[in-house]
């Protein structure tokens, strides 16, 4: 079941076509990754979700209904430049917020209470945001941002801004959000993250949606049949040894130990590879070089093939 | 509870907490009553005593003139030249010198050390002036009792006569005043409450919390929630300065009513010199008496106080609008001149053309300020104590509403795609643009 999902959105803005034919799907309680270089057209399809914009074409779906003004209550959304009242208190703006939402000022101020006593902001209830640090800002937004209890939340770069303690603080709050059942909208450039947290993704390069899928698949997908060996003995005997069937990509030695990275040709497979060379060399590893969504991300959209930089030099 | 409600309690409530607004409502009549305080006090301020020396060689004015509490006359016969190098040796502050000729040339010297002020400068010149009045009265064989029986002051009553043949009494003056003043308030009102939403707009835009807010709301649930707020706080403080204002002038009239019984004294000594007859006194009484008839019963107080909030209201919503759209196509309130044009122009010319008004309150032109929407609210604020038309000011206020609803129309499509547009200088051509886009 799609919690949400986009046909065929057309943005223009004057002559310039910022979404063109976009489609996603995102399943129920799966984190979706909504990746792109700047200036794709994620933020024009965000605001287009929130329906602070709409399209000029194409259709958008909320639980299988067309979505409509009541669906923002339950939408959570985290923009990437945040920003909170500077003069106003913490607890009245989240209050504020928070009603905006569609909460009653009971139900708010109960939520808050417990949402602060576990990100141990309790104590700044009544501060104004700016005797805040930017990080702890950050932290009033992201409570914010969930308290109303969305069912979609749309976390747009949501560990900008956080030191790594406190951003490993967020994601396990977004992993337990997912557990709980909230289906994420997750925009970042830090393809770390997304490989860690995203169940699915979409690619968005010049207005287009050019690479959607699991991660899993895709990275099946984007198999580079590349393998990295760690061996001993001759070096031009293994050189010999895959003559046929197979790339040398590159060899270095440090000592008694020689790394080579191979690519399989015609087919062939890991066992092939071994059969080759167990006869001329002493094998001590074997592994495959997985591509990650970094080198996908960079290939997909200079349109490229993929290259393995990142990877060699492990 | 409905969201714009949210808004506009918010933003009324987190300008009323402000210390600024409590300082504002508090000093608001304090200057009030202070300006008047300070008028009182400055006419009860003595001058500096002045020594006058005066060399006559006229001799038409030796012990002629009086002293008084801030000047004290001495006579010389030396030439002025010995006596304008000692007069730093003396204590005389002052060197009064008549020539000889003074009856044709009418001129006098003063020379001084220190700057006399205008009074010193005034009483000579009125109290030789008159002297020299009475010199050539006498000499051409008139008395001066004559004079002053011929002295006339015409009374000028206007009255106009209505369709009905009703006749009405007006007094031009008092009709100006007011309705200059309202209108003043209501050109003060637009621009300092008009301009506190576009700062409001600005902030939301550079804390980057309105795409925060507006996926929460309709971008003109929180640009109207926005308008109707700041108009909450400009009418809460208003009716607080009225009030302050009222206690504040009960306490300081009774008070000042000593003074201004001194007041009045010294008004008399001063006016010794130039005695007026019985006559006179009756007349200005007389004047005093229509003045304040005119005052509460030519002016139709009803409608001026129900159009008085009508346009306080509508004049402030209509540019209220503009203001909203400015503050969004801006980044920064250091940008905001480029487009201020459009709402200082039509304001600054109602005002300017408001001097027009009062003299021709019932011209085609002033009809026609008083109906278009930009100009009406401070133009038939003008108008209205010289008494106008229903039907002229039921189309006034028709206008008034359907170009608030255009304007805020308009607006509303500027703010909600340039609360979205950072870090970009915009354009009229840029604005015009804006009010294309699909929302």
């Amino acid at each position: 079941m799609d919690v949400f999902s986009t046909q065929n959105v057309v943005k223009k803005y004057d002559n310039y076509l910022a979404l063109d034919q976009v489609s996603i799907k995102v399943r129920s309680n799966t984190i979706f990754g909504l990746l792109g270089p700047n200036g794709a057209g994620k933020t024009s399809l965000i605001r287009i979700i929130n329906q602070i914009t709409g399209p000029d074409s194409g259709a958008l779906f909320f639980n299988g209904q067309t979505l409509r003004p009541e669906h923002i209550e339950k939408i959570g959304y985290l923009p990437e430049e945040r920003g909170l009242y500077k003069k106003m208190e913490v607890g009245e703006q989240a209050l504020y917020l928070a009603r905006l939402k569609g909460l009653s000022r009971y139900d708010a101020a109960k939520r808050l209470k417990i949402w602060f006593e576990k990100m141990e902001i309790t104590s700044w209830w009544n501060k104004k945001i700016e005797e805040l640090s930017k990080g702890m800002q950050q932290k009033v937004q992201f409570v914010v941002t969930v308290l109303h209890e969305p069912e979609l939340l749309i976390l747009d770069e949501p560990f900008s801004g956080f030191d790594p303690i406190n951003a490993n603080m967020i994601k396990n709050e977004i992993l337990e959000l997912k557990n709980k059942g909230t289906s994420i909208i997750f925009s970042t450039h830090n393809m770390a993250s997304v490989e860690e947290l995203c169940d699915d993704i979409a690619l968005l390069n010049k207005s287009r949606i050019i690479l959607e899928g699991s991660v899993k698949e895709i990275k099946k997908d984007y198999s580079t049949h590349t393998y990295k060996i760690d061996f001993s003995g001759n070096i031009v005997a293994f050189t010999n040894a895959i003559w046929t069937g197979f790339e040398l990509l590159d060899k270095h030695s440090d000592g008694n130990l020689n790394h080579a990275t191979v690519r399989l040709l015609n087919q062939n497979t890991p066992n092939q590879l071994l059969e080759a060379i167990i006869p001329h060399v002493m094998v001590n590893g074997l592994q495959e070089v997985i591509p990650s969504m970094n080198d996908i991300f960079i290939a997909r959209v200079n349109n490229e093939k993929i290259e393995l930089n990142a990877n060699l030099t492990e | 509870m409905s969201k714009i409600f949210i808004i506009i309690q918010r933003e009324y409530l987190s300008r009323v907490k402000k210390k600024s607004f409590l300082v504002m409502t508090i000093l608001g009549p304090l200057l009030f009553i202070g300006l008047i305080f300070a008028q009182f006090w400055i006419k009860m301020i003595p001058e500096e005593k002045q020594n006058i020396l005066v060399i006559d060689e006229s001799n038409l004015f030796i012990g002629k003139l009086e002293n008084t509490a801030n000047h004290a006359f001495k006579y010389s016969q030396n030439a002025v030249e010995t006596e304008l190098q000692s007069l730093y040796k003396g204590n005389n502050n002052v060197l009064l010198y008549i020539p000889e000729n003074i009856i044709e040339s009418q001129k006098i010297q003063l020379y001084y050390k220190k700057q006399p002020g205008i009074g010193l400068q005034e009483y000579i010149s009125s109290v030789i002036g008159k002297k020299l009045e009475e010199f050539k009265l006498v000499a051409s064989g008139i008395k001066p009792e004559q004079l002053k029986a011929t002295q006339t002051k015409l009374v000028v009553t206007t009255t106009k006569v209505e369709k009905s043949g009703e006749l009405e009494k007006k007094d031009n003056e008092i009709m100006m005043v007011v309705g200059f003043l309202a209108g003043l308030l209501i050109y003060f009102f637009v621009f300092l409450y008009g301009s506190q939403v576009m700062r409001g707009v600005i902030e939301e835009k550079t804390s980057r919390i309105v795409e925060v807010i507006i996926s929460s709301v309709k971008p003109f649930q929180l640009m109207m929630g926005k308008i109707i707020g700041i108009a909450l706080v400009g009418l809460t403080q208003f009716v607080l300065w009225i009030v302050l204002s009222a206690v504040g002038i009960g306490i300081s009239s009774s008070m000042l009513a000593k003074n201004e019984i001194e007041k009045i004294k010294t008004e008399q000594t001063f006016k010794n010199n130039v005695p007026q007859n019985s006559a006179f006194k009756d007349l200005e009484n007389q004047q005093k008496a229509e003045i304040m008839d005119s005052f509460f019963n030519q002016i139709n107080w009803p409608v001026m106080l129900f159009s008085f909030l009508f346009y306080f209201m509508g004049g402030y919503l209509l540019y209220a609008g503009l203001f909203a759209a400015i503050g969004a196509a801006v980044d920064s309130e250091a940008d905001t001149q480029q487009f201020m044009m459009p709402i200082t122009i039509p304001l600054i010319f109602s005002f300017v053309m408001a001097q027009n008004v009062m003299t021709n309150p019932e011209s085609a032109l002033s009809f026609w300020l008083s109906v278009f929407p930009l100009t009406s609210p401070v133009i038939m604020m003008v108008r209205i104590p010289f008494g106008v038309p229903y039907f002229d000011l039921a189309i006034s206020m028709i206008a008034l509403i359907l170009g608030f609803l255009a304007v805020t129309w308009l607006s509303a499509k500027i703010y909600r795609t340039g609360i979205l547009m950072y870090g970009k200088k915009s354009s009229y051509r840029e604005l015009w643009k804006w009010l294309f886009y699909k929302p």
